[in-house]
């Protein structure tokens, strides 16, 4: 009866570890295989527009006729048209420099909410979060206003005599830049703040005890705690804006092309599925760069400093 | 206890640490009030009171984290509440210890001498002076969260240690360990104390802790200095009804001063007369239970004051019995009775009716 009763616990234990594998499998797995095969046909006018397509009908003949058909060529044309490399490039470029700038500004940011009192914290970080409510498009299309000829930032810097004629900010990187860092903010802000929100107030003593100043325990105790939350911070802005979309193509100019815009014209424009695929499953290869050195970082921490 | 420090009962001429009418407040709460106090070079000294009393905000002032609301605080005879903590030459053992996670024991212990910029060559050796110390000489390059309760302890007293201070401040340091181990740490730092000769300040609000390791003890109720004196002293000669009834176990009779004696409604007893006391003073006689004696019959030696009761409950402790016997005025007063043979309970009953006595120096009278 007990060994009955324990037996059915640990199958049903087993099942609840098994959800996120399903989820993975369902939402990640097949969809990403669907794509990649998809990468790997060539282009046609038809109803989907690539082929080989799987004939079931066709049993074991027509599965192997599908595997001959399918070829590497789409990756091998990324690497010829230099569109293609420019628009990665374009993409690290602004992911790298956005993410730096989202640290630079998050950290201090973070900081301030984790040593400010603690009734107040919570709303610190419900005011970060409160863009949210807002539809994402809707903030875009604010920053357009915000940032065109006769928009507000212009009438501001204009009435403080900082410039005499109206600045073009819009279509340019610095529109793209100030996008991302507005948008991905509390991406990096977040992870920042629960690292540091539980970091013991008294090992900040502890320092100051044993002769260290306040400005080097910063240094020595507060950062290399709070290195989990920089990488954590870090790989939530990365990643999602290597592959961004709608703020280079709403805020930026026609002179700057990233890999989302790219792959939405292969879509959309050229309804060209086999490269646009291609460009998707490259851009995942490459962004799994930063998530091993991540993996390999938080294995480092879990063996223990020095 | 060192056998010259329990002769010696004060800090000397030339204190070491001087609070000097030191307060602190906290908005409206007092923590501290009108606090005057002198620890001698090379004492072991224990703060002693019951939780909330200000122990853990005067150390904190003295190791530089609070700032006295008035007062100052001196050390080798200078001012030092306007330097700041990183320029003390006095380190604390934090109550939760405070241990980086982020480096390993070594470099935890290595911490406050890589403030110093002191060379590698001389950080190697002190760190593995201070392991040998703390008797960890291995475990060096052990992670903080590798380690168990009692070891995290020694670790941060070596890290406490190694920048040699002039004052070691320990903040409840037994609090985290079990009876048997705190028993254990307890002597070995009293031992690690001798040999380094450092002052060491220890808070504890238990008094058994307090007794054991401290050449002298300094009292607190609710922010004040209540009493500073050694151990037995502070035990056998309590100043106050509070002190004597904090430390210990204590029968308090009320009664009026006499010649060489207490009147109460339970009769007369004979007692020392206390320092500055007049007759007809409200007094209290205050009994140690181990220093009654209790028996059948009233003792025939005519100079011990005797009071009967009976036996209202008797408490097994293993190596002794506390009885409590209810007095004519329906009180209670405790009796310790060791015991000695191996059947264990000594032979009274509930409701036996016994007699207990004292000889007049067993009794300390206060006066307030
Ligand atoms: N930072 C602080 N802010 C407000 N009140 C405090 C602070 N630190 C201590 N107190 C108060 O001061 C009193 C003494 O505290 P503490 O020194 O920690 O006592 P102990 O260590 O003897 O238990 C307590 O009433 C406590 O609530
Ligand atoms: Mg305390």
């Amino acid at each position: 009866m007990i060994q009955n009763q324990r037996a059915k616990r640990s199958w049903s234990a087993r099942l609840v570890l098994l959800i996120p594998y399903l989820w993975l499998a369902l939402f990640f797995l097949a969809p990403f295989l669907i794509v990649l095969k998809i990468s790997l046909s060539q282009t046609a006018i038809a109803q989907p527009p690539y082929v080989p397509v799987l004939e079931w009908a066709a049993g074991w003949a027509g599965l192997k006729a599908f595997f001959a058909a399918l070829s590497a060529d789409n990756y091998a044309m990324l690497g010829s048209d230099w569109l293609y490399p420019v628009s990665y490039l374009k993409s690290l470029e602004v992911a790298a420099l956005s993410t730096a700038i989202l640290l630079a500004v998050g950290y201090p940011l973070a900081y301030g909410i984790a040593r400010s009192p603690r009734r107040l914290q919570p709303v610190l970080v419900m005011l970060v979060i409160l863009p949210f409510w807002t539809s994402f498009l809707i903030r875009v299309y604010a920053w357009i206003n915000i940032l065109q000829r006769d928009g507000l930032l212009n009438d501001v810097l204009l009435r403080l005599h900082i410039v005499d004629t109206p600045v073009a900010w819009l279509s340019s990187d610095t529109a793209i830049y100030i996008g991302m860092v507005y948008s991905y903010l509390p991406f990096m802000v977040l992870p920042l703040y629960a690292a540091l929100e539980k970091m013991d107030e008294s090992l900040l003593e502890a320092a100051a005890d044993l002769g260290c100043p306040r400005g080097r325990a910063f240094w020595l105790v507060t950062l290399p705690l709070s290195l989990p939350g920089v990488a954590a911070g870090m790989l939530l802005c990365f990643i999602p804006i290597a592959g961004e979309f709608v703020i280079p193509d709403l805020l930026g100019g026609s002179q700057t092309v990233m890999i989302g815009q790219t792959l939405w014209m292969e879509f959309f424009a050229n309804k060209d599925w086999p490269v646009a695929s291609a460009i998707a499953v490259a851009l995942l290869g490459l962004l799994l760069v930063p998530m091993l050195f991540y993996e390999r970082m938080q294995q480092r921490s879990l063996e223990g400093g020095r | 206890m060192a056998e010259a420090a329990t002769q010696e009962q004060t800090a000397g001429d030339r204190p070491l640490v001087r609070f000097a009418g030191v307060a602190k407040r906290f908005g409206q709460i007092t923590a501290v009030e009108e606090f005057t106090l002198d620890i001698g070079e090379g004492e072991f000294f224990a703060l002693l009171g019951p939780s909330g009393c200000g122990k853990t905000t005067l150390l904190r002032m003295l190791a530089g984290f609070e700032t006295p609301s008035a007062g100052s605080i001196l050390l080798d005879g200078e001012d030092i509440v306007a330097v700041p903590p990183h320029r003390r030459p006095v380190n604390m053992m934090f109550q939760n210890y405070a241990l980086f996670p982020h480096l390993s024991v070594a470099g935890n212990i290595a911490f406050g001498l890589r403030q110093e910029r002191a060379g590698r060559a001389e950080i190697a050796e002190r760190v593995a002076e201070m392991l040998a110390l703390v008797r960890m000489p291995d475990f060096g390059r052990r992670r903080i969260d590798q380690l168990s309760g009692g070891q995290r302890q020694r670790v941060a007293l070596a890290r406490a240690l190694i920048k040699r201070p002039r004052v070691l401040l320990l903040d409840e340091p037994m609090a985290a360990l079990d009876k048997k181990l705190r028993a254990e740490t307890q002597f070995e730092l009293m031992e690690l104390q001798r040999r380094l000769g450092t002052t060491f300040v220890i808070v504890t609000h238990d008094q058994d802790e307090a007794m054991t390791v401290a050449d002298r003890i300094a009292v607190m109720d609710r922010g004040r200095l209540a009493q500073v004196a050694a151990p037995s002293e502070i035990y056998e000669r309590p100043n106050s009804r509070w002190v004597a009834d904090f430390i210990g176990e204590v029968t308090l009779l009320e009664g009026m001063l006499a010649e060489g004696a207490i009147e109460t409604v339970l009769g007369r007893f004979r007692a020392a007369m206390p320092a500055g006391g007049r007759k007809r003073d409200t007094v209290w006689l205050a009994l140690r239970p181990e220093k009654l004696h209790i028996a059948a019959q009233r003792p025939a030696d005519g100079n011990l004051n005797a009071i009967p009761g009976t036996v209202f409950e008797i408490g097994y402790r293993g190596d002794m019995s506390i009885y409590k016997v209810r007095l004519a005025d329906r009180s209670l007063m405790k009796v310790a009775l060791a015991n000695t043979s191996a059947r264990g309970r000594a032979s009274f009953g509930i409701d036996d009716v016994v007699w207990l006595s004292w000889p007049p120096e067993a009794g300390w009278v206060l006066t307030r």
